[in-house]
């Protein structure tokens, strides 16, 4: 396996020059992240006001991962993930008022109110959720790979999944059929470090190096600072030109953290304060892009206020709409059970 | 000492074979290991190997001798230079056949039953509505309102196994439409685990027709993830025991998927293969999934038992922009029935089938549960009691008002199946006939299952397991009060 393993993550991934990202990309970065941090604040507020039910899980802290991936990713490309998903369906194209309206369960969601926060979609955008199973999306997202060969289209499938899920068999059938028939599918591993109250270590064997899950298969991995876009954008961008190029899949680690609880009734009382707190002082995502945006002159104080205000004037919009939007008509219970029939 | 070589079992289900070619013959010496003959089952082609030493004396069948039941004496191997009296010891290893074997072989539902009367017979007129939800029922779907198409007078029908009608059905729909493809385990090279997709792979190639690992949950969850992206996947299980491992994607990610994002994603896809108890396969290979899916909304489920309702509900399977299960029998691939001879043969899924008109008693049944109540109406003509057989062909949705037309006119009801009695698909009709039929009924609907315990292995105890055509003649006069 010495092939793999020069391919995997050894001397790539977060120890590998970070390519510099463009005043214009960064900018872009800043408020894909912004958006998804003052929208998932928001989501948390109305969750404690009652507006929201059931479960509801945040990504705050994770707003590199999905940002950086969506940057990297043509248009084409399809994308899917876990119950965390607010995040993607945003990147993904679908309005944020139509998201807020899917969390507080109204007809104007982008589920129609049938889904919640867990079952995002957005196929415009060609992202096809929001799974509530942990690690049922990796099979699902290597099929929309299949679908991708079988057309001989040239996209790519990202499929999302966490450390916890890494662990579930069905990811290693993925893993194989995808290593042997050379899919086109990126598998992003959002390493957050807690799969709900059990930290990596816990979990996983050789926890520190989860980007050589697939080295068994020959798939190479990385291991990827996901707190910084750059990386992220830049191991994305490798890993597409692999797929793309017919080389099969890869893995990619991203390294991040959440600052929330697993989800809204989570007191995450498996870590500590100071832990999250450092996280957050010294590896913030949007923090870096900040500081390096008014190190290199690119922004000032006063413009990042203003397109922080731009974010929040977004979500507050989609929250009004999210709770003045009428819920779903009492018929609905009744359709999409199955297709409507053809008049 | 000279030895008799019998007609093998090679495979479960395996009644009969027919020897299609020797390899040896009479003269020739063999030893152990040898392969002395190509046996054609009902599944493959198999080479057959002798366990003797010597020479092979007699040859008692012919090249491509077909329907030879097993332990049939077909060759007699002796020691070189041994004196042998061919005749008395081929009609000695008959005899020797135990009297329990042979009589397993009779009773099995295997015996094939007579072709069926070609032309169709008359479903009675029931009240359809629009093949939508019915709130009022609880039922989130209902029969179409189509039934059965038409066919030309002078329809030619052809004999065709169930096993061939299904690989004409996958084949006509795949040149039909470049998005169908099927995967599974072994159902290309090897042509079929059991020999349902022969010959597709040299039509349609490697890309359509794709062997899988032994990996059931993943690639059913590819499946279901290439038909988010628009493609129409036939995905085989090897049987449904086996589906169990890929039950949360089936379940999960297909059947829920429409509903859970407002109808903007869907799975159209086609799970099939073989479910139930086929022979003498035990515990975890014979279980009957059929009331485990009906249960599901989401899902449409199909369980035919004719060669023509598993074309044309397979070909409608493929095309329906939903996720349809479909549950065929290993026991029903090698029986044949009259397929008509139309260009496009496509059954509406839900609406039942009229096997057997009758006054008497309403006999409901599906899939290999059907010959048990075929049977049992012959054993009650028998005895001047006139049985209406109806075949569900579809389990979701399930064809209510055809059984409740027939109750009108019977005011009985039987119902069959192999699956366990709780909970059972009979426990659903005893109770939908009651609330919307109660006043029909002149006597309590009778629900003949499967025993509810695991399948045993044993050749007796696995005959008491399964329903009996006698159980269910008894049932029906009870019904009767006879």
């Amino acid at each position: 396996m010495a092939k793999a393993a020069k391919a995997s993550g050894k001397g790539r991934g977060r120890k590998a020059a970070i390519s510099e990202f463009s005043a214009e990309q960064e900018l872009k970065a800043l408020h894909d992240m912004l958006l998804i941090r003052r929208f998932e604040e928001k989501a948390g507020q109305m969750y404690g006001m009652g507006h929201i039910g059931g479960f509801c899980h945040l990504y705050i802290g994770q707003e590199a991962v999905a940002s950086g991936v969506f940057m990297a990713r043509a248009p084409e490309d399809d994308i899917i993930t876990s119950y965390r998903c607010h995040a993607h369906a945003l990147l993904a194209g679908a309005d944020p008022k139509a998201v807020m309206a899917e969390l507080t369960g109204r007809a104007g969601g982008v589920s129609k109110g049938k889904g919640g926060s867990m079952h995002m979609f957005h196929a415009p955008g060609r992202f096809w959720g929001g799974h509530g199973i942990v690690g049922a999306q990796v099979p699902l997202g290597t099929g929309l790979a299949l679908a991708a060969q079988y057309r001989g289209e040239k996209r790519v499938a990202l499929a999302f999944f966490g450390e916890g899920a890494a662990n579930q068999g069905q990811v290693y059938e993925s893993f194989n059929m995808a290593a042997l028939w050379k899919l086109p599918v990126v598998y992003i591993i959002e390493n957050n470090q807690y799969a709900m109250g059990t930290s990596v270590a816990r979990s996983a064997a050789k926890a520190e190096e989860l980007y050589n899950r697939g080295l068994a298969f020959g798939i190479p991995g990385e291991q990827v600072d996901g707190m910084d876009v750059r990386a992220v954008h830049a191991a994305t961008a490798r890993a597409l030109k692999h797929a793309r190029a017919g080389k099969g899949p890869y893995v990619l680690e991203m390294q991040t953290y959440r600052y929330r609880g697993h989800s809204m009734s989570d007191p995450a009382k498996y870590r500590t304060r100071e832990e999250v707190q450092k996280m957050r002082q010294e590896h913030d995502p949007i923090e870096q892009v900040k500081a390096r945006l008014l190190q290199s002159g690119a922004a000032t104080e006063d413009s990042l206020k203003e397109i922080d205000q731009q974010v929040r004037a977004i979500v507050a919009e989609a929250a009004e709409f999210a709770v003045a939007d009428a819920e779903p008509d009492a018929a609905e219970v009744w359709t999409d059970v199955y297709a409507a029939r053809e008049a | 000492m000279a030895s008799t070589i019998l007609m093998p079992a090679l495979s479960p289900t395996m009644e009969k074979g027919t020897l299609a070619k020797w390899l040896v013959k009479e003269g020739d010496a063999v030893s152990a290991g040898d392969v002395i003959a190509e046996i054609e089952t009902d599944k493959a082609t198999v080479e057959l190997e002798t366990d003797e030493e010597g020479v092979v004396v007699k040859l008692l069948v012919g090249d491509g001798a077909a329907d030879i039941p097993i332990n049939t004496p077909i060759a007699i191997v002796a020691e070189e230079g041994e004196e042998v009296d061919a005749e008395a010891l081929a009609a000695k290893a008959v005899t020797a056949v135990p009297a329990a074997a042979a009589e397993t072989a009779d009773d099995a539902p295997a015996a094939a039953p007579a072709p069926e009367v070609a032309a169709p017979v008359v479903m009675p007129e029931a009240e359809y509505g629009d093949g939508g939800p019915d709130p009022a029922r609880n039922l989130s779907i209902t029969p179409p309102p189509e039934g059965d198409p038409v066919l030309p007078d002078g329809t030619e029908y052809v004999e065709q196994s169930v096993r061939e009608a299904l690989r004409d059905a996958m084949a006509e729909e795949m040149r039909r439409d470049e998005t169908v493809f099927l995967m599974g385990e072994e159902v290309a090279e090897y042509q079929g685990a059991y020999k349902v997709s022969q010959g597709l792979l040299e039509e349609f190639g490697s890309k359509r027709v794709i062997d899988t690992p032994i990996t059931e949950h993943g690639f059913a969850g590819m499946g279901i993830g290439a038909a988010f992206a628009g493609l129409k996947p036939i995905v085989e299980f090897m049987t449904f025991n086996f589906a169990m491992q890929a039950m949360d994607q089936v379940i999960n990610s297909a059947a829920k998927q429409r509903y859970m994002s407002g109808g903007a994603v869907s799975a159209p896809i086609v799970f099939r293969g073989p479910n139930g108890a086929a022979a003498r396969v035990a515990g975890q290979h014979s279980q009957d999934y059929a009331a485990w899916y009906a249960h599901i909304p989401g899902v449409k489920v199909v369980m035919p038992y004719t060669a023509a309702d598993a074309k044309g509900l397979l070909k409608a399977a493929i095309r329906d922009p939903d996720p349809v299960i479909f549950l065929e029998n290993e026991i029903l691939y090698g029986h044949s029935f009259p397929v008509p001879q139309v260009d496009d043969w496509v059954l509406p899924i839900g609406r039942a089938r009229l096997a057997r008109a009758g006054e008497d008693v309403t006999i409901v049944s599906f899939g290999i549960g059907m010959t048990y109540a075929l049977k049992a109406a012959e054993m009650l003509a028998e005895e001047g009691i006139s049985a209406e057989v109806i075949d569900l062909r579809t389990l979701r949705p399930m064809d209510i008002p055809a059984v409740i037309e027939s109750v009108k006119k019977t005011n009985r009801l039987v119902t069959v199946e192999e699956g366990w009695p709780v909970c059972s698909i009979g426990s659903e009709i005893a109770r939908q006939v009651m609330q919307e039929a109660f006043d029909w009924l002149d006597a309590p609907v009778m629900t003949i299952a499967g025993r509810d315990v695991v399948m045993p292995y044993a050749a007796n105890l696995e005959k008491l397991a399964l329903p009996t055509a006698e159980e269910v003649a008894a049932a029906a006069k009870q019904a009767l009060y006879r």
